[in-house]
Parts: structure tokens; C-alpha cells; sequence
């Protein structure tokens, strides 16, 4: 039997980005589907580190990443619950004057985006985080930002929604879209019928299908971070970590477990599934020994991994389609979504109320692969499970 | 096989040095093979047959009672091994992936590819939350065996019995034979489940009798035996000073200060599960458990289950599931193998499994006791979660999946990776959502399987087992 559904927007994927989208719309009064493959916040949005930070993003990044910055503290409010949401302060560490170079040019360059960075030499590194052992020559400090339960915040967004009268439909694959006279046809698992005015493609790492069978390929491709956690221990840390250059990034959880992330960990046979690789996972934990003189006894307990859909310029796309009026794109945040993604979802409700934001995100537009000739004509059908492939000459 | 030399291609691995462990362990060498066993206790035997840390005047009749003979045998059989394989006691394997395994050896992991895994990984005790279990004093049934066979210690000096399943007698009898003071036995079950084990006599008629007459000594000796008992409560602040239940709508009480608890077994499934193995739900054992053949051939070519890790089927089932795991082996890799034998040991798992069936009448699992647990009784010790925090979970997060119930509500999340309180959790997911225990899914396993030290080592290089 078929079921047949008829709402103002349609939301392709339930992480972060759909969630916090179809709570905004919700609230504006429109009528919302949110479809996931499988779980909402079960991916990316709900497996990922937990950084809440704007310190090191990109300068393009930061009017959405302020505007992000303001929901967080309002979480209780709008979810009702606070996601273990913690503004401890974001510090990224110098091993040595190279990094401390780059730290302090990023702080020049984005003097004048509200950060309030503080740059701290190797003296008062000292003073002010003594738990962090040598090796370290100084540091960045982004007071204001922090960190977050990203498993209780994504999972919490879509209940939200589902509370708010969002139609969640979980374990609903979208089959395929297709622009369809005034708005869009979706066929999806279990014999779903559905039509909307407006699409908002948030299919995370399972977005490219969606864009291309719209003649708007991207070269998205897939990333697995790799996590590290440890037993309870006491108060070791009280800032969310993070390194210049990379490296390990940590923190402490209110529990007392600390959370080490970096490295990669690879996909296993179904690619939607990943793990870190043991060798990997050793060398997070040794550096994590290394760096915090406090973890040198502790226990790790358990590792993870995601995916995540990643761009090679770092930076999501997120905005309206340049082929298709109605249909809306916000995916491909590279490892860097968590923090960013509630005020995604706010412009994206704007985009389908007034067709525009007020948000500075042009830098994001998808039309900045549109010299990539789109061979798929727009409007064929994309299965969301099917795993993207690129040919060579749709490379930016 | 082709070009290759058996010599040339990795050793095959087997994890656990149980009876599983042993039996396929002895078929592989038999066969001309060297593999390469790990297993976390510093000797061999398993659960069952582990042996004491430190000769104390014991007996194997003292420490295995009836099953005296097939303890040395087997300790016996797997020391005539040694030369003939590689042995690592004291290892855990801690994670599994493309063919290889990380094993941590004192402190160095050490990357080991193996072709063709033999999993027996044996069970831990099966147990549902009821107030006051996390007290001091309290021990799984497994653990009160441990204490007695390993340390020669006894987990209280008054001492009560509980749950269901065979250990549970076999237990309170091994404290009363080993002069502890036993003051009762507790089974969840009805007397009356009892007479399903007359369908086991015609199957197995010693081992029925057996258990009959641990029960008809137990009475001698004084020591009451309630059936029936619900509504279990351990009492005491700091530890248990005593146990309270209801039968037959009365109450009753009974003071003691240890605590042997347990509702039969479940297996050991982690690593099949970090290996890729599909899982399928077993009726018998509640759980969703790794999918095998009955030469014990997962999913996943290579990799075959053994003992109670694919099921429980106790010890006896396990020295037979390993064997023929080690002849499937053989024959997946083209070596001799004798289909006579291999015929002859399914025929006898089979029979076993269906005295499985009549042990499992006889001792029901009590899972209708998750829709009375008390929002305040700890469900998750590791993590601390209530019953109650997880009912919130579930309600003000709409899941009924377990791999989501973790995910709000840190449920499976501590040390234990869920391997104590999954199956509780996986009941009350599936009475709070008005679905069967088959329907909500099990805890995706992830690496490390048992915690290791951030400082843990990585040996130099990839090394073989030598």
C-alpha cells in the first residue's frame, strides 16, 4: 500500500543540519517531513568529537559559526535539554614557534570577528594550565567557546522536531526526487509517497546523489575521524584542546571520561560503516600520554568512528541550488559541522521563507563547482545508498 | 590451495584456551598445523576447568568434582602441546580488522595476521538488575566459582544462592562440599520446571541424575531450597547483609553476607562481532548471537565459533564444537580431514542442544522481572544509569533501538562495553516499547573489547607469532 504524504518542505537526512532546519521551519509554521536512511543523529552529527568551536575555522566560516555561537547556550530552551553543552574555552596548542606563528596570524586575521583570542606564551601556559606537559610552547585561547554531547544534541534536535509536529520518518531511504510542476515528487522505503514545495538536501556524506541528479555534482568525499575514549577519571582538563597543524584534539566530559580524537580510521566492507585502525588508535593514545601527564595511567575504554562527508576546499556547501529553484543544499562540513550546525539550520529556514538570509554564505555556494559540466540531466532519480562515485573530469 | 605452502601462509589463531579452545587446538596440530592461541587467564581450562593460581593441597576431585577426569585431560592434552604451538597466556585481543589482530601481551601490542580464526571466547553470567545487586558482597555465580576453584576463597561466610540456570546448584554444592556455609538456594523458577528435566533423562541420564542428587545433598546437608522467588531484594547500606523475596504473596528474609547471583549464562560475542560475523536472534539463549553452521562456520569465511560463545551449550558441547571447528577449518583450507569424526561430533552437539532445550524448561529465564524494576535500581553500574533514567531516555527520545538507547542514555557505555547489563537493557528496551527482546537490536561491539592503557605499546613491527 502506499502511503502518500504532502508537506511544505521536505528534509532529506536527519543529522544536525535537517534536525535543527526542520525545528526553525516548525516554528516559522510550515509543514515539515524529516526522512532518514536510518537513524537521525546516528551519523556524523551524533558521532562525532563534540567540539563546539569556532577558534581555527576559516575566516568565510565565521559570520555562520557566530550566529551558531549564540544557539548553543539557548539549547534547554529549544531542545530541553542542555546537551551537556560546556563553554569552557577552546585551546589550541604550539609545539613549537612555526605553530605559534600561524596562531598568532589566525588571531590577526580574524581580529575583527569577536572571538576574543588570547594568546598565551610559554610562561603563563604554565601558570594558567599546569596539566598540560612539556612540549607545548604556547597557546590560542577562545574563551567563549567549548564543548558538547554530540550523541544527546542530534539525537535531541530531532526529538524536538518530532515533538514540535515534524513528521520524523526514520529508516526511510529517499529512493529518488524529482522536480515535479510547482515542487518536488519523493519516492522513499516502505512504499512512502511524498511532495513538497521545497527540498533541503542535509544527506551528509550521502548528499552528492542528490545534487547530481539535480546536474549539480560535487566532489564529496568521505572521511572517518577516530575517537578515543577513556574510563572516568577525576578533573584532569578543563578546556576542549585542539592542536595547530593538527594532531590529537581532546577533552573532558563532565563524567570525567576524556575524549581523544585524531588520526583517520577506515571503512569496513559496508562503507557506511568505519573503524579506527588498532594502530591508529595506539597512537592517539600515546599521544594523548605524552601531551597530559594526568592520562598516563588511564584506561581507554572504548573507540569509534563515523562518517562524515568531506569537500576538498573544507568548506560545506550550504545554500539554494543553482538549477533548481526550491531545493536547498547543506552538507559537506568536513569534520568541522558540529558547532556550525544549528545556525545552518536557522539560514536554511530563512532560505525557504524569504528565499534569502541575511548570513553571509555565497563562500558556500554549490555553483562553485558549476564548471564541472553536469552530464545527468536535472530531475532523474538518486538512491540515497548508492555509493557516489566521481569520473575524473568532475573534479573542480 | 595453490602455490602456497602451508608453511608460508599465517598461522591460524584461536582465541580462548577453554575446551573449545583446547580440543581445536590439539585437532590443528594434529593435522600438521601451528596456531597460535591467546587467552586472558594465565592458564589453560577456561571458566570451567580453570586452574588454581598456587598449589594448595587441593585435589582435581576437590576443585572439578565430577568432572574431575575431563579437567586433567584436557590440562593434560593441551600441556602435550607445547612445542607443537604458540601460547600465549595472559594476552588480551583487544581489536580485530582485515585479517589481523591486535594482542596485548605485558603491556605491548603486538599485530598479528592469522589465517583462519577460531573464536571461544566462552560466557560470563547473565544477570537483570534488582535492588541492592550492585552491593559489596554480591558476586555473579561465575564469580562466587572463580573465588572457590581459583583462590580457594568463598564470597561470604553465609552465604545465599540466586537466580536460575544448572550453576546455580552446582555452585551452592561446590560451597557446601568445600565446607562454606550455604544458608539457602533461591531459583526464580517454579518447582515445577523442574520436571521438564525428566524429558533430559532419556538424552543425558547421568547428568540429570547427577543434578539430582547435588540437589537431594544439598537438602541433607540442611540447606533450604526455595523455588518460585520473585521480587528479589539485596539489602544492606555499605554491603549485603541480607536478601528479601516474595513467594506465594508472602514475604520473606534471610540474612547472610555474600551473595551468589546469576541467571544462566551469555556468550562472549565481541570479537565475532568486531570480525564482521552476521548475527541472528537465538530463541533459546535470548540474544542475538553470532550466525554458524553446525561445524561452526560463521558468516565470514575463516572464521568459526566454538563453545559458548556461539550459544550456550556448556563445556561438554564446547570440547566437541572445537574440534569440529578446527576439522572445518582443515577442510576450508583443503588439508585432510576426517568426515567420519566430523559427523559423529555434530550428531552429539545436536543431542546436546536438545537437552539445552530441557535445561532451558527447566530453568527459565525470569525476563518478565524488567517491568518491575524500580526506577531507582541501577541498570548499568558502570555508567551509573537507573532503570528510571533509562525509561526517560527512551521516552523523551522516542528510540527503540538499542545502539540509539546507548547513545542517549551512556547505557553499554563504561568499561564493560555492555557485556554486564546489555541483555537487561535490551529487555526493558523491548517491554518499554511493546516489542520482543528480537526486535531491538544488540550493542554494536567496538574495539578495544576489555580497556587497555593509553601507554600501551605498539611492538615495532607487524610480527608473526614466533
Amino acid at each position: 500500500m502506499i502511503r502518500r504524504l504532502e508537506v511544505d518542505v521536505a528534509i532529506i537526512g536527519g543529522g544536525l543540519v535537517g534536525s535543527s532546519a526542520a525545528l526553525a521551519l516548525r516554528g516559522m509554521g510550515f509543514s515539515v517531513a524529516l526522512l532518514d536512511k536510518g537513524f537521525c543523529g546516528a551519523q556524523a552529527s551524533g558521532v562525532n568529537y563534540g567540539g563546539v568551536r569556532r577558534q581555527g575555522r576559516p575566516i568565510e566560516q565565521l559570520p555562520l559559526s557566530q550566529r551558531a555561537h549564540a544557539v548553543w547556550p539557548r539549547l534547554r530552551a529549544l531542545i530541553g535539554i542542555d546537551g551537556e553543552f560546556l563553554r569552557s574555552g577552546h585551546l589550541k596548542l604550539a609545539r613549537d614557534e612555526a605553530d605559534m606563528a600561524s596562531l598568532e596570524a589566525y588571531a590577526e586575521a580574524v581580529a575583527e570577528q569577536g572571538l576574543d583570542l588570547e594568546l598565551i606564551g610559554h610562561n603563563g601556559l604554565r601558570e594558567r594550565f599546569g596539566w598540560i606537559g612539556a612540549g607545548v610552547v604556547g597557546a590560542s585561547f577562545c574563551p567563549g567557546d567549548g564543548h558538547a554531547n554530540p550523541r544527546l544534541v542530534a539525537t535531541g534536535f530531532a526529538a524536538a522536531a518530532r515533538r514540535a509536529g515534524v513528521e520524523v520518518l526514520e529508516n526511510t531511504a529517499v529512493e529518488g526526487v524529482t522536480r515535479d510542476g510547482e515542487g518536488f515528487a519523493l519516492e522513499a522505503a516502505g512504499n512512502l509517497s511524498l511532495r513538497s514545495r521545497f527540498v533541503i538536501n542535509s544527506a551528509g556524506a550521502w548528499a552528492a546523489p542528490f545534487a547530481e541528479s539535480f546536474g549539480e555534482p560535487v566532489p564529496l568525499s568521505r572521511i572517518y575521524p577516530s575517537m578515543v575514549v577513556t574510563e572516568p577519571m577525576e578533573q584532569v582538563m578543563s578546556v576542549n584542546i585542539g592542536m595547530e597543524g593538527g594532531g590529537i584534539y581532546t577533552r573532558q566530559v563532565e563524567r570525567g571520561n576524556i575524549v581523544v580524537g585524531g588520526e583517520r580510521a577506515l571503512p569496513l566492507n559496508d562503507p557506511d560503516f568505519s573503524r579506527p585502525r588498532g594502530d591508529g588508535a595506539i597512537a592517539i593514545m600515546n599521544n594523548a600520554a605524552a601531551l597530559f601527564p594526568g592520562l598516563r595511567h588511564a584506561q581507554a575504554i572504548r573507540f569509534w568512528s563515523g562518517t562524515e562527508g568531506a569537500m576538498p576546499d573544507k568548506n560545506p556547501v550550504v545554500g539554494p541550488s543553482g538549477t533548481t529553484p526550491g531545493l536547498i543544499h547543506a552538507f559537506g562540513f568536513t569534520g568541522a559541522g558540529f558547532q556550525i550546525a544549528p545556525g545552518v539550520g536557522e539560514v536554511l529556514a530563512e532560505i525557504v521563507r524569504g528565499g534569502e538570509t541575511q548570513t553571509p554564505i555565497a563562500a558556500f555556494s554549490i555553483g562553485r563547482f558549476s564548471k564541472i559540466s553536469a552530464r545527468t540531466g536535472a530531475g532523474s532519480g538518486a538512491g540515497q545508498n548508492q555509493e557516489p562515485h566521481y569520473r575524473g573530469e568532475l573534479r573542480p | 590451495m595453490s602455490a602456497h605452502s602451508t608453511s608460508e601462509r599465517p598461522q591460524p589463531l584461536i582465541v580462548g584456551a577453554g575446551p573449545a579452545g583446547i580440543r581445536a587446538a590439539q585437532a590443528l596440530v594434529a593435522a600438521g598445523l601451528r596456531p597460535l592461541v591467546v587467552d586472558e587467564a594465565p592458564a589453560c581450562g577456561g571458566q570451567i576447568y580453570r586452574q588454581r593460581l598456587v598449589p594448595d593441597g587441593r585435589s582435581s576431585r576437590d576443585l572439578y568434582g565430577s568432572e574431575a577426569a575431563k579437567a586433567e585431560a584436557l590440562h593434560r592434552d593441551f600441556a602435550a602441546l607445547d612445542g607443537k604451538l604458540d601460547y600465549w597466556p595472559q594476552a588480551l585481543l583487544w581489536n580485530l580488522r582485515d585479517g589481523r589482530a591486535d594482542i596485548m601481551v605485558a603491556g605491548t601490542s603486538r599485530q598479528v595476521a592469522h589465517d583462519g580464526l577460531i573464536l571461544a571466547t566462552g560466557a560470563t553470567d547473565r544477570t537483570l538488575p534488582i535492588p541492592g545487586w550492585t552491593l559489596p558482597g554480591v558476586f555473579t555465580l561465575g564469580g562466587a566459582q572463580i573465588a572457590l576453584k581459583s583462590q580457594g576463597c568463598a564470597i561470604g561466610s553465609r552465604i545465599v544462592f540466586l537466580g536460575s540456570g544448572p550453576l546455580l546448584y552446582l555452585v551452592a554444592w561446590q560451597y557446601m562440599k568445600a565446607g562454606a556455609n550455604v544458608a539457602a538456594v533461591l531459583d526464580t523458577a517454579p518447582f515445577a520446571a523442574k520436571f521438564n528435566l525428566l524429558r533430559g533423562l532419556p538424552l543425558f541420564p547421568a547428568i540429570v541424575l547427577r543434578g539430582m542428587r547435588m540437589t537431594a545433598e544439598l537438602k541433607l546437608a540442611g540447606i533450604a531450597l526455595h523455588y518460585g522467588v520473585g521480587d528479589v531484594r539485596i539489602k544492606g547500606s555499605d554491603k549485603v547483609d541480607a536478601v528479601a523475596w516474595r513467594k506465594d504473596g508472602l514475604e520473606h528474609r534471610l540474612a547472610c553476607d555474600g551473595i551468589g547471583y546469576g541467571l544462566a549464562l551469555r556468550s562472549e560475542t565481541q570479537l565475532a562481532d568486531l570480525a564482521g560475523c552476521r548475527f541472528a536472534f537465538n530463541q533459546r539463549d535470548r540474544a542475538l548471537l553470532p550466525k554458524h553452521d553446525a561445524a561452526g562456520r560463521t558468516s565470514v569465511p575463516g572464521v568459526y565459533l566454538a563453545g559458548d560463545g556461539a550459544g550456550i551449550a556448556g563445556a561438554d558441547a564446547a570440547e566437541r564444537a572445537g574440534e569440529r571447528a578446527a576439522l572445518a577449518l582443515l577442510q576450508d583450507r583443503g588439508l585432510p580431514h576426517d568426515p567420519t569424526r566430523a559427523a559423529t561430533l555434530e550428531a552429539e552437539l545436536a543431542r546436546i542442544g536438545r537437552f539445552r532445550d530441557v535445561l532451558e524448561a527447566a530453568f527459565p529465564f525470569p525476563a518478565h522481572w524488567v517491568k518491575n524494576t524500580a526506577d531507582a535500581t541501577t541498570l548499568c553500574r558502570c555508567e551509573e544509569i537507573t532503570a528510571g533514567e533509562v525509561r526517560a531516555a527512551i521516552s523523551r527520545f522516542g528510540v527503540h533501538e538499542l545502539n540509539r538507547l546507548k547513545a542517549v542514555s551512556r547505557v553499554g557505555m563504561g568499561r564493560c562495553q555492555g557485556r554486564v547489563c546489555g541483555a537487561a537493557a535490551a529487555e526493558l528496551l523491548a517491554h518499554e516499547t511493546n516489542r520482543g527482546v528480537e526486535a531491538v537490536g544488540r550493542l554494536r561491539s567496538q574495539a578495544p573489547v576489555k580497556p587497555v592503557p593509553l601507554t600501551l605499546a605498539l611492538a615495532a613491527q607487524r610480527e608473526a607469532a614466533e
